[in-house]
């Protein structure tokens, strides 16, 4: 016998409501290479769920025709793990923004990733706080002007991959909404990985923060702006590709390819599997000194936390028996009164 | 393994007596708890009725010899049934000057106190912030002093197994248990076993010195002629017959969610972050992952109740518990669940307040917290247990109610009895009701998408859950249309939306039986209370009854919503009284609820009520006859 399965589609994914996000949003972007993306993962709506929180990216499970929890403000991640602690079958994505995840959400975010529950976050990184109409997030930059900083933002922003790095999630990555097939790809990844996937993606908010990205997601100069990681490569960048990065001492310094001096071999090569150190050294890359890296800072293998809390009940049932109530009232000190 | 006769007897006269209340007190590190539950147990055993009362600091090893640094442990064990831990102490045993003066006021005249004399020196003293050195004060004489040299006679006693003295110190209190044991003819079979099971069989030498200890105390007493008689309290033949054990209120929390669990074919999903007192309960549940327990302790409360909200959302029994505090951060979440209707237990197991207050004593002062603590229009059912054992079948109410209406319902418990004891009736397990619940397999709208929110007679929505094909739906917190739970601003939905599910609260007091009252059915004084506070309102009232006094008790378990029948039972009573724990906080539900002019009796100290002080108070409200006007009016 054979079983015939049905060959899902973006529409099968495609939820009955309307999207009210602002036209030209970057969001629209992440959730269309989202429903593409979706049906290529092989795993049907009835078991996927989307989670997120509260802010304009966390009407996102809204949109999708699959199970979703719109949450409270970044609390998603702890709705996620609850989920994926009884039902490891699903598989679970984290819609979240820069102020979610890294500001009210800050501390479940951290405990997510170092405990590698095996789930998705998708972070819609757009600098602002777009859904109470434009306070600084804290990844706004220092000087940024909005509508909580007349004179500036005063406050350092996190680094989020670096946060990231800290907590030592197993998949890091990033990416930017219009470079979408980039983005496919960037997501694709983050399914496959077994673990806490994290992917950053740089999101044009066109209301409040326009252009915060521009120089990642314009085509005449995102070459030159941004390096695309591949594992095994070495890293290369610029229109032409006539420049990489090459690690000196413990830095990282950019070198010029074109004269010939420097080998390709001279340069750092990408690699996935590395130490946080490196992971670490990339994520502080930044505009302008540096290109921004995009693609998967970090892909590597370790015990999810459902693997191991749910391999203790497991093993204490092996252990002991499945465990019996009335066994259990009885156990002990006891005695009889009456007959 | 024990080698001699487990318990000898003795030899002095016994005299009978109907119950004893004995307060066993010493510096936080001297294994008082430990004693204390011994105790308890071994009288549990002896088929006495039993209740207690442990008492400690919040701080772990406050400094040693401190009055912050006293723990304590009362029981009362007896003939008849107790409902208290009792008022005043008939002995008291006191390990330290500091746990003497400190305890010392509860001890009635001519009551038995046993001292370590060893630590009554200079420096003990100093620790204790004492000038004077107590037992030689006049006071004394009001009392049975007797001055045993514990420290010493441990040392000797258990000076064959070559321990250091500050190991051989550390059976001290086994000693003393040896002594109280003589005392009141307690067995010391059970205590052998648990030494010898807790630290180690054979050999042992902790194991071995800890029984020689408890054999030279349980000496001592047959010997020494300041005591003369020892004390026998027979078994309680008031309780109903099978089989008992004794059971601590938290313990009896996680029983009864072990058999909620297993009465809805679930397994419990449990999310806490530590908190006192509610954190045995975590330490009692991750136990028994045998029996498919998850236990989760998360990075902080308000993660604690979201996992419980994904783990519903899932399909489990998803339960998180907390204190004050702690039900404070994880507000905003409930009212999500409550938005969600997705059902889950909160279990609020009180403490004194506000802000960290006294986390280690007790207080009700929660119930306005649980009953309004939230944003916007945000009822949620609300029981409340009223001892330890009742932990265990509250938590199973609470759980089938909300599964029947797919609520979040919160359970109130508190630092008295979650810590406190008395003896459990086993019940049999193949008795156990199920609690039936459904998932759906098949949309609700044959017409078009699956309605979410289309409620049945109780109004309760269906439980789909992720992996059902058909059925995908997302939930939120923003107000969402009935039936279909699409987002909705619509105003005459959001006030039909808010009515119903003030309505799917009301809608509880369906499934729960109605108020009982305890005492005549109309009268002078109607005695209204709540949580922890049973026992000692019950007992008062039993004992005004006794006097002649027209008082009944309506102990309330279900505070929202009310009972259906409670403000009838109210009208047939020209007073009311309402003792709690807080400044009255039901008494103020009462009367907004019912306009009745209740009268409250209100305690914030961290302790329980006294049944002299509850049995003072009636006293008073009936030999006057203080009647409200408006009512006997109408």
């Amino acid at each position: 016998m054979s079983t015939v399965l049905p060959v899902l589609k973006a529409d099968d994914f495609t939820s009955d409501q309307d999207i009210r996000w602002c036209p030209g949003c970057g969001d629209y972007s992440i959730l269309a290479q989202m429903k593409k993306v979706l049906p290529e993962i092989g795993v049907p709506p009835e078991k996927t769920v989307f989670i997120s929180g509260i802010g304009c990216s966390s009407r996102f499970p809204y949109y999708v025709n699959t199970y979703g929890i719109h949450s409270i403000h970044g609390r998603a991640p702890a709705v996620a793990t609850g989920l994926k602690l009884t039902r490891p079958d699903l598989s679970v994505w984290v819609i979240t923004g820069d102020g979610d995840s890294l500001s009210i959400g800050g501390n479940h975010f951290i405990h997510l990733l170092r405990r590698n529950v095996d789930l998705n976050i998708v972070m819609f990184n757009n600098r602002i706080y777009g859904l109470t109409k434009g306070q600084y997030s804290p990844t706004s930059v220092e000087g940024q002007i909005t509508k909580s900083t007349p004179m500036g933002v005063v406050d350092h922003p996190i680094n989020p991959i670096s946060l990231a790095v800290g907590a030592e999630a197993t998949f890091i990555a990033r990416s930017v909404d219009s470079n979408i097939k980039h983005l496919a790809y960037t997501l694709k990844r983050a399914a496959a990985h077994k673990g806490t996937s994290f992917v950053e993606v740089y999101q044009n908010c066109n209301v409040f923060n326009d252009g915060a990205f521009s120089y990642a997601q314009d085509k005449a100069t995102r070459d030159d702006t941004t390096i695309e990681l591949e594992h095994g490569k070495p890293m290369i960048f610029g229109k032409d590709k006539d420049r990489g990065l090459r690690l000196n001492g413990l830095s990282v310094e950019i070198v010029n390819l074109e004269d010939g001096k420097v080998k390709e071999d001279d340069l750092l090569f990408h690699d996935e599997k590395a130490t946080s150190t490196l992971v670490y050294m990339l994520s502080r890359l930044r505009r302008p000194d540096f290109p921004e890296p995009i693609g998967v800072f970090r892909d590597v293998l370790t015990e999810t936390f459902e693997e191991a809390v749910l391999g203790q009940i497991n093993e204490s049932i092996e252990q002991r028996g499945r465990g019996n109530l009335q066994k259990l009232f009885n156990s002990g000190e006891t005695w009889k009164v009456g007959a | 393994m024990p080698t001699e006769a487990s318990s000898p007897s003795t030899s002095k006269e016994i005299k009978t007596v109907s119950g004893i209340t004995v307060r066993l007190c010493g510096d936080s590190g001297d294994g008082m708890q430990l004693l204390g539950t011994q105790l308890t147990n071994t009288s549990a055993l002896a088929g006495n009725d039993i209740a207690t009362f442990p008492d400690f600091p919040a701080e772990i090893r406050a400094p040693r010899g401190t009055r912050a640094g006293v723990s304590g442990f009362q029981v009362q064990f007896a003939s008849h049934e107790v409902h208290t831990p009792g008022d005043s102490l008939d002995a008291l045993v006191a390990m330290n000057p500091a746990a003497l003066v400190t305890n010392l006021a509860d001890l009635v005249k001519g009551g038995l106190l046993i001292v370590n004399e060893d630590s009554f020196e200079d420096k003990d003293l100093k620790l204790a912030k004492l000038k004077v050195n107590p037992l030689d004060e006049p006071a004394m004489e009001n009392y049975r002093l007797v001055k045993v040299p514990m420290t010493k006679l441990t040392k000797l006693a258990v000076a064959e197994f070559g321990m250091s003295t500050k190991e051989a110190d550390r059976s001290k209190n086994f000693f003393a248990m040896g002594l109280v044991y003589w005392l009141y003819g307690r067995n010391m079979d059970a205590t052998l076993r648990f030494i010898h099971g807790k630290f180690g069989e054979g050999k042992s030498v902790v194991a071995q010195a800890n029984e020689k200890a408890l054999r030279a105390g349980w000496a001592f007493g047959e010997t020494i002629e300041a005591l003369g008689t020892s004390y026998q309290v027979d078994a309680a033949t008031v309780l109903k017959s099978g089989t008992y054990r004794n059971i601590i209120g938290n313990q009896a929390m996680a029983w009864g969610l072990l058999a909620a669990a297993q009465r809805s074919g679930k397994e419990v999903f449990y999310a806490s972050y530590p908190i006192t007192p509610a954190s045995d309960i975590l330490h009692e549940l991750c136990k028994f992952k045998n029996f498919g327990v998850c236990t989760f302790q998360a990075e902080d409360e308000i993660a604690a109740m979201c996992s419980a909200i994904g783990a519903s959302y899932g399909g489990q029994m998803a339960v998180t518990t907390s204190s004050g505090p702690g039900i404070a951060l994880k507000t905003e979440a409930m009212g999500l669940a409550l938005m969600l209707e997705l059902p889950l237990l909160v279990i609020d197991v009180q403490r004194g307040g506000p802000s960290t207050g006294l986390p280690t004593k007790t207080e009700q002062s929660d119930l306005m917290q649980v009953m309004f603590g939230r944003n916007g229009e945000a009822p949620l059912p609300v029981l409340a247990a009223q001892s330890p054992a009742d932990c265990f079948e509250i938590v199973q109410e609470a759980w089938m109610l909300a599964t029947q209406l797919m609520l979040p319902v919160i359970v109130l418990s508190d630092g008295f009895i979650a810590n406190g004891s008395e003896p459990w009736l086993i019940p049999d397990v193949s008795k156990l009701t199920p609690i039936p619940i459904v998932h759906p397999t098949e949309s609700n709208n044959p017409d078009g998408a699956f309605m979410p929110y289309k409620r049945n007679e109780l109004l309760a929505r269906p439980w789909a859950i992720p992996g059902t094909e058909g059925l995908m739906h997302r939930v939120g917190g923003l107000e969402k249309e009935d039936g279909s739970g699409n987002i909705s601003y619509d105003p005459d939905n959001h006030q039909k939306m808010v009515q119903i599910r003030a309505q799917k609260v009301a809608n509880a007091a369906k499934l729960l039986p109605p108020q009982q009252v305890i005492g005549p059915q109309s009268g002078e004084l109607l005695v209204l209370s709540w949580g922890g506070t049973y026992g000692s309102c019950l007992t008062a009232v039993q004992k005004a009854q006794e006097q002649g006094l027209s008082v009944a008790l309506a102990h309330i378990r279900h505070l929202n919503p009310f009972p259906s029948n409670l403000g009838e039972i109210i009208s047939r009573y020209h007073q009311v009284l309402i003792p709690e724990l807080n400044m009255g906080q039901l008494r103020t539900l009462i009367r907004s609820r019912y306009l009745v002019d209740a009268v409250g009796y209100n305690k914030i100290k961290g302790k329980p009520f006294t049944v002299t002080e509850l049995l003072e108070k009636i006293t008073e409200m009936t030999k006057t006859g203080n009647r409200v006007a408006q009512r006997t009016a109408s």
